[in-house]
């Protein structure tokens, strides 16, 4: 294990290069320019995606970057993180016979211009006099605090971090999105009139009841907690994967890599961190998974991705224990898995084969392998599904004019940037509607 | 094989393709250049009056990534003196007997000036004079050109004076900026000509630049209108060549006519030949893609004539001319139907809009339940590839609605599968004409009809 090696330090900068203003026009021109397309369907937050296309096309990159902004606030940071295979390429028309129009690269190439030439989302209202708090100035509460800040009403968010922007500042990694976009984006929103303030934690600073009372409505885009932990000796020894990927944004000159990397877990998040780690210098670098190929749960863009990135793979193998010298880990001992009936899950439940015993070499272990459910439930005793904050089809939660959208509302596990967005945006326009015939109730009597 | 070899008015040529008179044919380097490469024939730039040309002197139209679907252009005639080209026509022709070489002319709209031009052309051994009645900036504000070219009696005269001298084919070239193409024609042919071509630039502005606010292209902080020309003005000569060939007087004159405006591929040059040209002529494609395009040119329309049994591109000349007629004489009675194969359908929905918006509402939007759907009917909530691909609905032509306008079929982006079906109208076949001579109150009257159209179960909504 050492340091980064001066090499591979650029290694993880953004892996897409922009689209050139001729690539774009080219790119743009392909685009069939559907009715009632297909694409803008697939996009979580329906961006009328031929329209911003079109607009591409003819030149228009200002009311391309306006399309964009009217459905999706951050439309720069989806535009580099969405899996558009699964969304708006997976489903254009040309996706059959041709290749799909590169939707994400152009909407980059359109957030790229509002970004240079200091385009910004349009205002709807003049100010009201409603205030709405807004817990986590990730993805989720970013949108919903710029939608209601959008139409007049002044947002202040509370963010227990740093920086603002949640996952896509500290959890994306860079190869996806840059730090300052997502920075930029959370600017961007500030400048629309919302309040972020850092290093607020809820339940520690702020009190539900001190919001509640100071507060029209009070939003939740907390996300989830820290990484599951796995229960095995050693654990400690183990690098927490958000943390890893953490450490390759904000410091890495200071992040060391192992020569013989392991990575448990196998979703998006394990396959970023087998990512940076082979990226900066890891020799080999191996995810550990307890089930198959077939039951990963990343997508399979990424796991083609991360083979040919030459991560390899170690199947149906279960962790047991860390092997340590001193405090140092020198090895994952595993026992060999078979897949059995269907669990809750509907996957095969893996089955330990007793005896089967074998060691995987290791200098540097890290696990991903999901967070846990929102400590913010239990805390404001809100009622539950799954372990998640129960919401309405409006996202209101069991406490009146209090709001949960994002990750910790999302028990079905299919969780993305993109479709916390739209949970801001539609939560903001429930709270709007709700907002008025309060205000409309008040005035009549 | 296809024998592709043509004689017109007299001038023999191994294949029917010729450079026009333009830019590619203006010097004898390039015009060996260019029957090495194959070219059957090549009109040389139009030699005459002395002249000055101007930089930025081509502007072009281009539509989406595709360049130059249309030049534009304010060059004149040959700015080399014309004993210079004289003395290469001599030597082209010398080392290329089997081509057609011809020579365009214009000078001052004097008798002795165009004597003294055919001798000299005559003197070269070139196959023929080709009169460039036609151009449409630079030369006309001096007299020449179209300023000849629009006005049939000016036409007449000036080919008078031309037929007074030539001893070899002379073919008159027609601008396309008149009401009407035949009258010069005619001029033409009461004058003596003996072929024609068509057709020369059409006005044209190309654009403004937004940046500047001047016109492009931009000649030191002017523009104006230039000659037009290119695969966008095809359709426009496949009309005028056709409007030509249906002229009685033309037609039974049996003059042959040299077709040019746009071809760009064998495909345009076999349209051309069925609409009655007997010679083609190529500028703007080869000012695009250089000479080169001749091959393709030559075994496009080879293969074609093979596949379709034409064994003399003297069988295919004017072969489509006899289906060229007017509104009057269409059949009334004549239905067709716009049919969508859903196999080939990718519902891009391009033609529900056409129709919804600028037809005549017959297309549905088909759920996969099958009832019809309305667009933009998904719940905000939903997404993903599977949902919005699964849950698309399938466009349908209402037949018994649809007006067989076939708007839906043009804007449809793939290949077989928008189909125009014909279906029996039910009513027996009826022109305008024949309405207008049998049921004269039908053509003058609303009420009748309206009456006329219920007896006939014509339902327009």
């Amino acid at each position: 294990m050492g340091p980064v090696p001066e090499d591979k330090r650029g290694s993880l900068s953004e892996q897409l290069p922009p689209l050139t203003e001729n690539a774009a026009a080219v790119e743009s021109d392909r685009c069939l320019f559907c009715y009632d397309a297909p694409c803008t369907h697939a996009c979580p937050t329906h961006i009328d995606i031929p329209g911003f296309i079109k607009r591409i096309s003819s030149g228009n990159l200002r009311g391309s970057a306006q399309v964009i902004y009217a459905s999706n606030l951050l439309g720069a940071t989806c535009a580099r993180v969405c899996p558009v295979q699964e969304l708006c390429e997976g489903a254009c028309v040309l996706g059959a016979e041709h290749k799909p129009i590169a939707i994400g690269r152009l909407q980059r190439h359109a957030m790229d211009y509002a970004h240079e030439h200091k385009v910004t989302p349009i205002k709807n209202a003049g100010s009201t006099e409603h205030r709405i708090a807004v817990i986590g100035a990730g993805p989720a509460g970013l949108s919903c605090a710029g939608e209601l800040a959008r139409r007049g009403h002044s947002v202040t968010v509370f963010e227990k971090r740093l920086l603002p922007g949640g996952l896509s500042t500290y959890g994306i990694i860079v190869l996806r999105e840059p730090m300052e976009v997502a920075l930029d984006e959370a600017r961007m929103i500030q400048d629309l009139g919302v309040e972020i303030q850092s290093e607020r934690e809820m339940g520690k600073d702020v009190s539900m009841a001190e919001l509640q009372l100071d507060y029209d409505a009070v939003v939740l885009s907390a996300g989830l907690g820290q990484t599951s932990g796995l229960g095995i000796d050693g654990e400690h020894a183990i690098i927490d994967g958000l943390a890893f990927i953490e450490a390759s944004k904000t410091e890495p000159a200071e992040m060391k890599i192992g020569q013989n990397v392991l990575v448990i877990g196998a979703g998006n998040t394990a396959i970023d961190c087998a990512t940076i780690a082979r990226r900066l210098g890891g020799g080999h670098v191996t995810m550990v998974y307890r089930r198959s190929e077939r039951e990963m749960t990343c997508y399979a863009h990424e796991y083609h991705f991360a083979r040919e990135e030459g991560i390899e793979f170690r199947f149906l193998s279960q962790p047991l224990r860390v092997l340590l010298y001193g405090n140092e880990p020198i090895g994952l001992e595993c026992l060999r898995v078979e897949l059995g009936a269907p669990d809750r899950s509907g996957r095969p439940a893996p089955v330990l084969v007793s005896g089967s015993e074998f060691i995987l070499e290791a200098d540097q272990i890290v696990k991903a392998v999901g967070q846990q459910r929102p400590p913010l439930a239990e805390l404001l005793g809100l009622r539950t599904a799954n372990g998640y904050i129960a919401v309405g089809r409006d996202f209101e939660t069991s406490l009146p004019n209090v709001y949960a959208i994002g990750d910790c509302i999302r028990s079905n596990g299919a969780a993305s940037t993109v479709m916390a967005v739209q949970d801001g945006k539609i939560a903001a326009a429930a709270i709007e509607r709700k907002l008025k015939t309060r205000t409309a109730t008040t005035e009549e009597s | 094989m296809a024998d592709l070899r043509i004689k017109f008015a007299g001038i023999q040529s191994p294949n029917p393709f010729w450079l026009a008179s333009a830019p590619p044919t203006n010097t004898g380097a390039q015009i060996h250049r260019a029957f090495e490469a194959g070219w059957g024939g090549a009109v040389w730039k139009t030699i005459g009056a002395p002249v000055l040309n101007v930089s930025n002197r081509y502007g072009a139209w281009h539509f989406g990534r595709q360049r130059m679907l249309a030049i534009n252009n304010v060059e004149l005639i040959s700015d080399r003196p014309p004993e210079v080209n004289l003395r290469e026509i001599a030597e082209v022709k010398r080392a290329w007997p089997d081509r057609a070489v011809i020579v365009s002319a214009m000078v001052e709209s004097k008798p002795e000036a165009w004597h003294e031009i055919v001798k000299q052309i005559e003197d070269t051994g070139a196959n023929g004079i080709e009169l460039n009645y036609g151009c449409p900036h630079g030369m006309n504000e001096r007299g020449m050109g179209a300023a000849v070219g629009q006005v049939p009696e000016y036409c007449e005269q000036i080919s008078r004076w031309v037929m007074e001298t030539a001893t070899i084919p002379v073919i008159m070239k027609l601008t396309p900026n008149v009401t009407n193409v035949v009258l010069p024609a005619r001029a033409g042919l009461a004058a003596g000509v003996n072929g024609f071509s068509l057709i020369n630039t059409i006005n044209s502005i190309v654009g403004i630049d937004l940046d500047t606010l001047e016109l492009t292209p931009n000649i030191g902080g002017k523009g104006g209108h230039g000659g037009y020309a290119g695969p966008a003005v095809k359709p426009i000569a496949l009309n005028m060549l056709a409007t030509l060939g249906t002229d009685d007087v033309i037609s039974q004159s049996g003059l042959p006519i040299s077709g040019m405006g746009g071809i760009s591929n064998w495909k345009d040059a076999a349209e051309f030949l069925l609409l009655g040209a007997s010679s083609l002529q190529v500028c703007t494609a080869v000012m695009h893609y250089g000479y080169r395009i001749i091959e393709d040119l030559c075994d496009g329309l080879s293969n074609w004539m093979d596949e379709k049994g034409f064994k003399t591109i003297e069988e295919v000349v004017g072969r489509s001319l006899h289906r060229v007629s007017d509104f009057e004489d269409f059949d009334l009675s004549y239905r067709a139907v716009a049919r969508i194969n859903a196999d080939e359908c990718i519902k891009c929905n391009l033609c529900y809009v056409a129709c919804n918006d600028a037809a005549h509402q017959c297309i549905d939007l088909i759920s996969p339940a099958g009832s019809v759907a309305s667009p933009y009917a998904y719940d905000l909530r939903s997404n993903g590839k599977a949902a919005a691909t699964e849950s698309r609905p399938q466009p349908m032509v209402r037949e018994e609605d649809c007006v067989g306008c076939r708007l839906c079929y043009n804007v449809c982006p793939v290949d077989q599968c928008i189909s125009m079906v014909e279906v029996p109208s039910g009513r027996p076949s009826v022109t305008w004409s024949e309405l207008s001579e049998g049921q004269v109150a039908v053509t003058e009257d609303w009420e009748a009809m309206k009456a006329w159209r219920k007896k006939a179960g014509i339902h327009i909504h």
